[in-house]
Order: C-alpha cells, then structure tokens, then sequence
C-alpha cells in the first residue's frame, strides 16, 4: 500500500514541521499566555511523534505529565501574575551573540557524539517492542531500588512544599 | 451454529464488516483500510453530538419531574425534537466577541475542547468487540487525553478579559488539578486486578458466571467506584461540584462571554465527558459490557445511562460545595481513602475469600471511620472577625 505509507510520511513530516513552529512561536511571541498555549502544542506535538515510532506508552505519559501538569502550572502562574490585558515581554536581551556560540557549541559536540556511536540495528532491536508490562516489571523488579529513592525523594519535596506554604502561627489572623 | 442473540450482539460489527465487504468488490486494498477507519471515525463523529443533544433533553425532562413540573413538551411528542429547536436557535444567534477580547484564543478554545471529548469516546468499549481503537494503554490514554481539557477551558476564560471568566477559569484549574489525583488512584485498583490497562481486557476481566463477576462486587470496587463517580462527576463541573459555572457568583464561569455555537460547542463538551466518564466507569467497574441475557452493547448503554441519571439527580438534590470544602474533599478525604484502597486490593489478591472480605471491611469501615473523625468540621465557639476592632 504505497499510496497509505506515503500518506504517513507526509503526516510525519508534517507534524515535525508543526512542532518546530510551535517550537518558535514559545521563545520568539511577546505574549506570555500564547508562548504557554505554543508550548502545550509543541509538547503535543512531541507526544504525536512518539505514537509514530510505536512508543504508546511514552506519548501517554508526555501528555499527562507536560501537557496536563506542568503546562497548566505554567499558565496558573501567569494568570495569578500576569496583568489581564496581557502585558507583552522582549523575549530577546543583548547576550544573543555568546548564546548563540554557546549554542553553536554544543550542537557541534552532539553531532560529534552521535556521529561516533554506533548504532546497531539489527532485526532484533528492529521487532523489540516495549510493552506496558515489561515496562512495569522492569520498574517493580531490576530498578526497584531507583525507583523507590525516586519516589522517597519525591516525597521528601512535597512535604518540603507543604512546610514553605504554611503560615507561621504568628501570621495567623487572631 | 449460533444462536439469534448472537447475531443481534453482533448487529453493529456485522454491519460494519458487510460494508467493507460490499465495498471490497469495487475498491482497491488500500481504500477499504480508509473505509474501515472512515467507518468506525464517523459512527464516533456522530455519536457523540446525538449522545450530547439528546442527554440534554433527559437531564430537563428528569430534572423537572425532580422538581414538580413537565420539562420541555412543546416541540414534537414528548419534547423530542426540542434538542433540534435548541440546536437552530444556536447556529441562528449572533457571534459576539468582547472588543478588548484576545480573538485568536477566544476562538480556539470552543474549538479545542471538544477535540479531547470526541477522542476519549475511541476507547470506550461499546460492546463485544466495538471498541474502536483496542489500545494497550487505553486507560492510560483516557486520563492523559482528559487532562488536556483544563487547557481549553484556560484559553475561554483568559482570553475573554472578564473578571467573572476568568475566577471561573481559575476555579476549574484548582478544582480538576485537584479531582484529577484521587481519580486517577482510585482506577488503578481496577487495573491491579485486571492486569491490564487495555479498556477491553479491563471489562473481559470481569467475566464469570452469568457475567455477574463485576468489580463492583468486592468491597475494594464499591470504593473504587465511589471514589471515581464523585471525581468524574467533579471533572466535568457538574453539580453540586459546579463552582466554575456557578450561575448565581460568576454569572457563567468561563464561557460568560461566548454565545451562540461558541457556547454550544462548550455545552457539547461538557456532557459528552459527562458520558464517557459515566461509559469508563461502567468499563471499569460495573462490568463494561458484561450482563446475562441481554446483548453486550444494550447492557453497556443501560449501565451508562443509569450512572447519568445518578448525575443528574445529583444535580436535582445536592446544594453547591463551598470553595474550601471543595478542595479539602478531594485532599482530605478521597485521596487518603483511594490511597487505602489501593492497598486492600494488594492484600485482597494474597488473602483467602472469607478472610479477605472481613479483613477488607474491616480496613474500609476503619479508615472510614478515622477519616470521618479527622475531617470534622471545626467550628469555633465565638466567631472572631480580624478587621473588626
């Protein structure tokens, strides 16, 4: 079915272009609240590409996590500071010369490292496909003791939260 | 050989199948697999606005009866083509936009939110086999899909410049960030037991004699369930957890400024998450589309629809939750309990039958009972006001 897989290409290719769009539009937009909806499209977007490279699982959890949580947090902050007539913000500053050598840098030594590994592709690696299951045995078991210090460490921050959110006694209204 | 009823369980697939057959003759290959997403894409297109035009005709007519009266009974017999009238009236009025609105937002948010409406209805198991999109992660999907919802509505209300949308807006973050935690917890003892995430496995998983084995059943269920209703019906604004639309403080939360389709868009949205959570709730723990007798997608309408005439009696009897009540239910109360719940089902499964049922009832009735305790409502003997002196 040539017509079907051309079809999909095309969609991929498409949806990539979308997300570097979207990409833009988070560091170059003068509105704050439209940069945050920019982001929650790119981020979207990601999500699309992973359902294309057959990773289910971690197109769920991006939208769970980033769209749904960090997203919304984001635009919880500008609506509880931002001016509601939208106040519009440089995104730009006079360091964009050093950020781009900066920049230019570490995209030279990525490419270099990814260029010198190697990567095997083999009809093994090629039919892997991580399942939900495996996914949760691997946590539950091999990387069960990571998983639990996450989890303690997660903790740890939440009640740390907590204890930076309540008021002290002598704040309280008598 | 098969019986009658299995052909009658199967109408929908047969006729889906018989389709693509008839279709099969004068298309070539790669058009039928086209067809058979067109299929499937258009049944869930359609679906969902009939659910939604007609569940607003049953909420009117049963909340009348709840309060003395008739309900719509004007349009055709028994009010049946009101939905129609309504649905004229809103392509007919006129669009307006406030002046100082942000146009672009204003007009994507209708737009946006009913996109992830119409996407949860792909997982939904309608019957034997009629589920559109059979992922194995399906349940997964359905909480990363309905966390998307918040953005939308954020849009309506910020980018309609009104103080009244705007804490509509602001409401409706808090409140779903909030219901989202408990909700999520109290579906993973549905998963723990049926060891998938997949919606079909989920309701397959529930079988038994008579197909009575529903989850529901077991004590760990039945608070799994609550737990989930209650978080459903506060997911979606509806009373008595309707604080982003409360008609008497904020006018109308956060779609005050839109009119016309803009507003029926949202209205649209709102009860068809209204069915698919009342739909997942059924999958999840009354069994799907599991029943004696009658075929699997009757037994799983009428499952769904008797959840949402729990809703909507709800709505019929329930005063509105104070904000802070609002907020220390769903931290306080339903998030300990689901956390607890989780932990009976761990223990269910490791337990002999009678000793996990005393054991289990034991837990619930005392964490219940602690929980009950802990959450009293403080009320001070003199009242003191700060501003007062």
């Amino acid at each position: 079915m040539p017509i079907l897989e051309l079809t999909a290409k095309f969609g991929t290719y498409a949806v990539m272009a979308a997300v570097l769009v979207f990409a833009l539009g988070v560091v170059t937009l003068r509105n704050l609240f439209h940069c945050a909806l920019c982001l929650a499209a790119a981020l979207i977007g990601t999500a699309a590409l992973y359902v294309v490279l057959q990773a289910e699982y971690l197109a769920a959890i991006q939208v769970l996590l980033y769209v749904g949580a960090v997203v919304t947090l984001v635009i919880f902050a500008i609506m509880l500071t931002e001016h509601l007539a939208g106040k519009t913000v440089r995104q730009n500053n006079a360091q964009s010369l050093p950020a781009i050598a900066g920049l230019l840098g570490f995209v030279s030594l990525v490419t270099v490292l990814i260029l010198k590994t190697p990567w095997p592709v083999t009809p093994a690696a090629l039919k892997a496909k991580t399942s939900v299951m495996e996914l949760g045995k691997a946590l539950m078991e091999t990387y069960v003791f990571p998983f639990e210090v996450i989890s303690i460490v997660l903790i740890a921050a939440l009640i740390g939260t907590v204890v930076i959110a309540k008021k002290d006694e002598e704040d309280l209204p008598r | 050989m098969r019986g009658v009823e299995f052909y009658v369980d199967m109408i929908f697939v047969t006729a889906k199948a018989w389709i693509l057959a008839l279709l099969g003759r004068f298309l070539p290959d790669w058009l039928i697999v086209l067809a058979s997403i067109t299929i499937s894409g258009v049944a869930i297109l359609c679906l969902g606005p009939v659910i939604m035009m007609y569940l607003t005709l049953l909420e009117r007519k049963l909340i009348g009866r709840i309060q003395n009266r008739y309900g719509p009974n004007r349009v055709g017999i028994w009010g049946l083509l009101q939905p129609i009238a309504d649905g004229i009236k809103m392509f007919t009025k006129e669009d307006i936009v406030p002046a100082k609105a942000d146009k672009i937002v204003h007009l994507l948010a209708p737009i946006a939110i009913v996109v992830p409406a119409l996407m949860i209805f792909l997982v939904v198991p309608f019957g034997e086999r009629m589920t559109a999109v059979n992922l194995n992660i399906g349940l997964l999907y359905f909480i990363a899909v309905s966390s998307i919802t918040i953005l939308p509505i954020f849009m309506g209300s910020w980018a309609s410049r009104n103080k009244y949308s705007l804490l509509g807006g602001m409401r409706t973050a808090a409140q779903m960030i909030s219901y989202e935690v408990p909700m999520t917890l109290a579906v993973v003892p549905a998963i723990m037991m049926s060891q998938s995430l997949a919606t079909n496995t989920i309701v397959l998983a529930q079988a038994g004699d008579y197909d009575l084995h529903w989850f529901i059943f077991t004590p760990w269920g039945l608070v799994g369930f609550i737990i989930f209703f209650l978080c459903a019906t506060a997911e979606c604004n509806r009373p008595p957890f309707d604080l982003p639309e409360a008609e008497s403080e904020l006018v109308a939360g956060f779609h005050t400024e839109y009119s016309g389709m803009k507003f029926a868009l949202f209205y649209m949205a709102e009860y068809m998450n209204a069915f698919t959570l009342c739909a997942i709730a059924a999958t999840l723990f009354l069994g799907g589309w599991q029943g004696p007798f009658l075929p699997s997608w009757m037994w799983f309408f009428g499952k769904t629809f008797v959840l949402i005439c729990v809703m909507i009696w709800f709505r019929g009897t329930f005063p509105r939750f104070r904000v802070d009540h609002l907020m220390g239910f769903a931290w306080k109360f339903l998030l300990p309990l689901a956390l607890v719940n989780i932990l009976l089902t761990a223990l269910w499964q490791f337990t002999s039958n009678l000793a996990a049922w005393f054991g289990s009832i034991l837990v619930l009735g005392v964490s219940l009972w602690i929980l009950v305790r802990l959450n009293r409502a403080f009320v001070p003997e003199k009242r003191s006001y700060p501003l007062e002196g």
